[in-house]
């Protein structure tokens, strides 16, 4: 074991992990925080907290982390290289870590082009691979990303997402590979609708030996009606969600629609556990937290593991 | 090259309303290249500047003049006749041209009448893009000559975002995602061990990190 994080213990005594998200309040609303996190408790076994996700101002992850800490929850780190140049992001990381929070993803983030900051500056300092390598350093070598030396290292489970379903397809596992190669000990995939080609991807991870080296955790998210569906179809780049998910929704009356959203997303995940390399779910119902308890439970991953 | 737009006229008639004759230099280099700020533009915005004014009862008189290189203390010093009488500079330079001639000529204002905007290249007849960012340390070799610093929106050193689609951008469709790019031609060159390797942290100290930059060779500094 590198970390004492819930979620590598899980991982590691066999067990499909289950992880699920968090986005913070645009405001100082710490119970909103809190009863998020409520519908999430003995749910899963970490919960991401979002890093101005879609480039949109919220209350900070490591803040909104540490108010799920202090109630007996296991957050998620966030952290997106748009916001923050190396120093901010390694002072952050050992802020984390001293508060209690052991697990985090490193991403680029979505471009400022899409959030409520357009004229802001994109840093992007150092990309989302060479904060793996960075996060890593500083808690295998305790050495900080500039050489000197870090008292006390954070000892970090290190996380990365991935997105099968991105262009161009076949830099997409060596993408991975990449992740991987840098340090990262799971993955976290983008919302999974074409199983087909998530499928193809995975045989590419496993051509690789990929999913030996580091645990694959599947995106889901849950679609709340047609209109949603032909959203994420359309406008969000890098998503790719078949006309026939747009269909079936599209056939259910209005009120219906949320429910076979569920279902849709059962039947998912019960096709995903046969695919050999998937260590776990990673459920991302966006503003609908409430239904994850729900989603876990049909799925037959509830009760959690105790480890 | 260094290429530039020229700014909206309603702004540049701010900058010299107050004053009753301006000297307005352009530049032979770059930005006569790029069809912003040449002797032809120079003409141009001259007329437009006088006839503007003139419709709101007002008048100017502008001299005009094109330097061989305004980012040249030797071409600078061509201004000094014409300089007379004038009572504002207005440069269609880039920004290195423009803040040249205001320290040569510490006494008059000078206004700049473009928006520099980036180093580019020429895609086609009346379209600019930009290629580089001065980083100061060119990884060119590394991904098959095409620039991932100055051409991928969130200048990412080691492939794709998630945000990728059809070899365009996440911010649109009008932008080629440059990691696209460098694949393709990553294939065609044989050289796709090349993407296999991280690109480490990059040291920003010799790009804009360490403060202005200065080059200076001894071998032909005076």
């Amino acid at each position: 074991m590198k970390t004492e994080s819930k979620l590598e213990k899980v991982l590691a005594a066999g067990h499909l992990a289950v992880t699920s998200e968090c986005g913070p309040p645009r405001g100082c609303m710490p119970d909103k925080v809190r009863e998020k996190g409520k519908y999430l408790e003995g749910v899963v076994d970490a919960i991401n907290v979002t890093d101005n996700q879609t480039a949109m101002v919220r209350m900070s992850s490591l803040a909104a982390s540490a108010i799920l800490r202090q109630e007996g929850l296991n957050p998620l780190l966030q952290v997106v290289s748009r916001d923050r140049n190396r120093l901010a992001m390694q002072a952050d990381i050992i802020g984390a870590y001293s508060l209690g929070i052991d697990t985090m993803l490193c991403l680029s983030g979505d471009h400022t082009k899409f959030g409520d900051h357009p004229m802001a500056a994109n840093v992007h300092d150092i990309d989302s691979i060479q904060m793996i390598q960075m996060v890593k350093r500083m808690r295998d070598e305790g050495l900080f990303q500039g050489g000197a030396e870090l008292k006390n290292p954070p000892k970090m489970f290190i996380g990365a997402a991935a997105n099968p379903f991105a262009d161009p397809f076949e830099l997409r596992v060596l993408r991975l590979a990449k992740k991987i190669a840098a340090g990262a000990d799971f993955i976290q995939t983008q919302c999974i609708f074409n199983v087909d080609k998530f499928e193809k991807w995975m045989e590419g991870v496993r051509s690789m030996g990929l999913h030996k080296k580091c645990y694959i955790l599947a995106g889901i998210t849950p679609i709340k009606s047609v209109g949603a569906a032909r959203y994420m179809k359309n406008k969000v780049p890098g998503m790719d969600v078949p006309q026939e998910i747009v269909d079936r929704m599209a056939a259910q009356p209005k009120e219906k629609q949320p429910e076979e959203g569920i279902t849709i997303c059962i039947e998912t995940i019960e096709r995903l556990k046969k695919i050999e390399g998937v260590a776990g779910f990673h459920i991302m119902a966006i503003d609908w937290e409430e239904k994850v308890k729900e989603i876990v439970e049909r799925a037959g991953l509830l009760p959690r593991p105790v480890v | 090259m260094i290429t530039a737009e020229r700014k909206p006229l309603e702004e540049l008639i701010e900058y010299i309303r107050p004053y009753r004759r301006i000297l307005l230099v352009g530049c032979n280099e770059c930005v006569t290249v790029c069809a912003a700020g040449g002797r032809k533009e120079v003409g141009l915005l001259a007329s437009g500047l006088q006839m503007a004014l003139l419709k709101a009862g007002a008048s100017i008189e502008v001299r005009e003049h094109t330097l061989e290189r305004q980012c040249d203390p030797e071409y600078v010093e061509e201004l000094v006749p014409m300089l007379d009488g004038v009572d504002a500079v207005m440069s269609m330079a880039c920004g290195c041209g423009v803040q040249e001639v205001a320290r040569r000529f510490k006494n008059k204002p000078v206004y700049p009448a473009l928006n520099t905007k980036f180093m580019g290249a020429s895609e086609r007849q009346g379209v600019w893009a930009e290629r580089c960012m001065g980083c100061g340390n060119c990884l060119l070799g590394e991904t098959g000559g095409i620039c991932p610093i100055a051409r991928c929106a969130k200048q990412l050193m080691n492939g794709p975002c998630g945000g990728s689609t059809n070899g365009h951008c996440e911010i649109g469709d009008d932008v080629d995602c440059a990691w696209a790019l460098i694949w393709e031609r990553l294939k065609e060159l044989g050289q796709q061990d090349r993407y296999v390797e991280i690109a480490p942290a990059k040291d920003w100290r010799a790009g804009k990190g360490a403060g202005p930059r200065k080059i200076i060779r001894e071998d032909l500094a005076e």
